[in-house]
């Protein structure tokens, strides 16, 4: 589904990423965990076509992304840690914005049905901008998902939550992998990536330096391994 | 989504979006009212030599009324990081260009239908030319300014000082559309005999005009880029 190979990117004489090769499958949830500067969020903003990499190549069912981008796009829901809503919309008119540049049919029902799902109906007229951080997250899952994606990109997506948007938001990620769904989530937290994901990745230095499967979500394998790669590193 | 649709769709919002809040066309409003009350104070409107003025007051309050939506077009997708919204949805970044050049293009117009007739009539000026040649004229001195503006602001969107460079790369480049409508409108507002004069520059604008829209429909993807 996902196909990196040897992806480079270099910004001010920096290497952010030093030749990643990553292959996940359709339907894998995969966490990408890291310290701090290790080039995770740019391999994702890489990977939802934000940013173009210095070289290397991705390809998202067999197409590249830099000559099939558009195309692509269309299968993509991005979700970083900023909630990319406008903040004098409501849910409704921003999902169904949303819905409407992804060409998303009968959006109206569908945004509906999407707020209702994250639990805020009553609020489905009220501005974004006098909702709680918890709130506005719950919107901006829906967002990410208005059309259904076929890759979900998640950028921390846990940060800031509380308990009810959190277990909405594993809910989600669920839901969508039972569909079929590939997901890769740049994550600092190590339950979360246990719990949900078949398979972490561990970047180090702009470097893919660990990529092992997660067996009972077993969050002490999980430990053990990111402080096995990433020893010395603050 | 084709280039055309997603940039309607893209206006259409940011049009809502400024019905909802109200936030630049009435700064907009408000600042050409003032202009054009100032002007008129500091200028005799019984005084021929005042209807002079009248073409440069009018480019005065487009240009400094425009500049004020300009930058707010692009910055306002910088709050939640909605830019990235639009670039990670299946639309070209032509079509982001596209879509902010219309909403803005259409602003600038509702200002200008507000203000030249109220400009008018604060200076009991009568029109001595022609109506749709100076409509021709401040359609494609407006289409010019926001096309650049609307470029040079996504630019000049990604430094903090946004504010402050936009002006500073805007003036210089759409000087020759400036100069080039200013001296159409004073032609067409006061001395027809020297139409084939105002076509001309009309021309000369409109080439620009093109060349620009066609330009930063090109190169908005290297902007707009993370």
């Amino acid at each position: 589904m996902i196909e990196i190979t040897k992806l480079t990117k270099q910004a001010d004489n920096k290497l952010i990423l030093r030749g990643i090769d990553i292959k996940v499958s359709k339907g894998e949830t995969v966490a990408i965990l890291g310290p701090n500067g290790a080039g995770k969020s740019t391999l994702l903003k890489i990977i939802a076509g934000l940013i173009k990499p210095t070289s290397g190549l991705v390809k998202m069912k067999g197409l590249d992304i830099k000559k099939d981008g558009f195309e692509i796009k269309k299968s993509i829901g991005y979700l970083p840690h900023a909630s990319l809503l406008y903040d004098h919309y409501s849910p409704l008119e921003n999902l169904v914005f949303f819905g409407k540049l992804y060409g998303v049919e009968q959006v109206e029902e569908r945004a509906v049905q999407l707020v209702k799902e994250v639990g805020l109906s009553f609020f489905l007229h009220d501005p974004v901008k006098n909702f709680s951080r918890g709130m506005v997250q719950r919107i901006a899952i829906a967002r990410a998902i208005i059309h259904d994606p076929e890759i979900l990109l998640l950028d921390e997506p846990h940060t800031g939550l509380d308990q009810g948007a959190m277990t909405i938001l594993n809910n989600v990620i669920l839901t969508m992998k039972n569909k079929g769904t590939t997901t890769l989530m740049v994550t600092h937290d190590f339950k979360q990536a246990a719990e949900i994901c078949d398979r972490i990745i561990i970047i180090k230095n702009g470097k893919l330096v660990d990529d092992f499967q997660v067996k009972d979500q077993s969050i002490e394998l999980v430990t053990e391994k990111y402080a096995r790669q990433l020893e010395g590193v603050s | 989504m084709n280039l055309v649709k997603s940039a309607l769709l893209l206006a259409k919002k940011d049009l809502f979006s400024e019905w909802k809040t109200k936030q630049v066309l009435v700064t907009q409003i408000i600042f050409a009212s003032l202009v054009i009350v100032v002007f008129s104070f500091a200028f005799d409107p019984s005084n021929n030599m005042t209807k002079a003025v009248i073409p440069g007051i009018i480019w005065v309050i487009i240009v400094f009324a425009g500049i004020l939506g300009l930058n707010r077009s692009i910055v306002s997708e910088q709050r939640n990081d909605t830019m990235y919204a639009l670039l990670v949805a299946p639309m070209e970044p032509a079509g982001i260009y596209l879509g902010k050049f219309i909403a803005n293009f259409t602003m600038i117009m509702i200002v200008e239908t507000i203000a030249i007739p109220f400009l008018f009539l604060l200076f009991d000026f009568n029109m001595a030319g022609s109506i749709p040649y100076f409509i021709l004229i401040i359609f494609v001195g407006s289409f010019g300014f926001v096309s650049i503006g609307t470029f040079l602001a996504a630019l000049a969107g990604n430094s903090k000082s946004s504010e402050m460079l936009l002006p500073l790369l805007l003036f210089p480049i759409a000087s020759p559309v400036l100069i080039g409508v200013t001296q159409a409108t004073r032609i067409v507002l006061s001395d027809m005999s020297k139409l084939s004069s105002a076509l001309a520059w009309t021309q000369m604008v409109t080439s620009y005009d093109v060349i620009f829209f066609v330009i930063s429909l090109f190169l908005i993807d290297y902007v707009l880029e993370v």
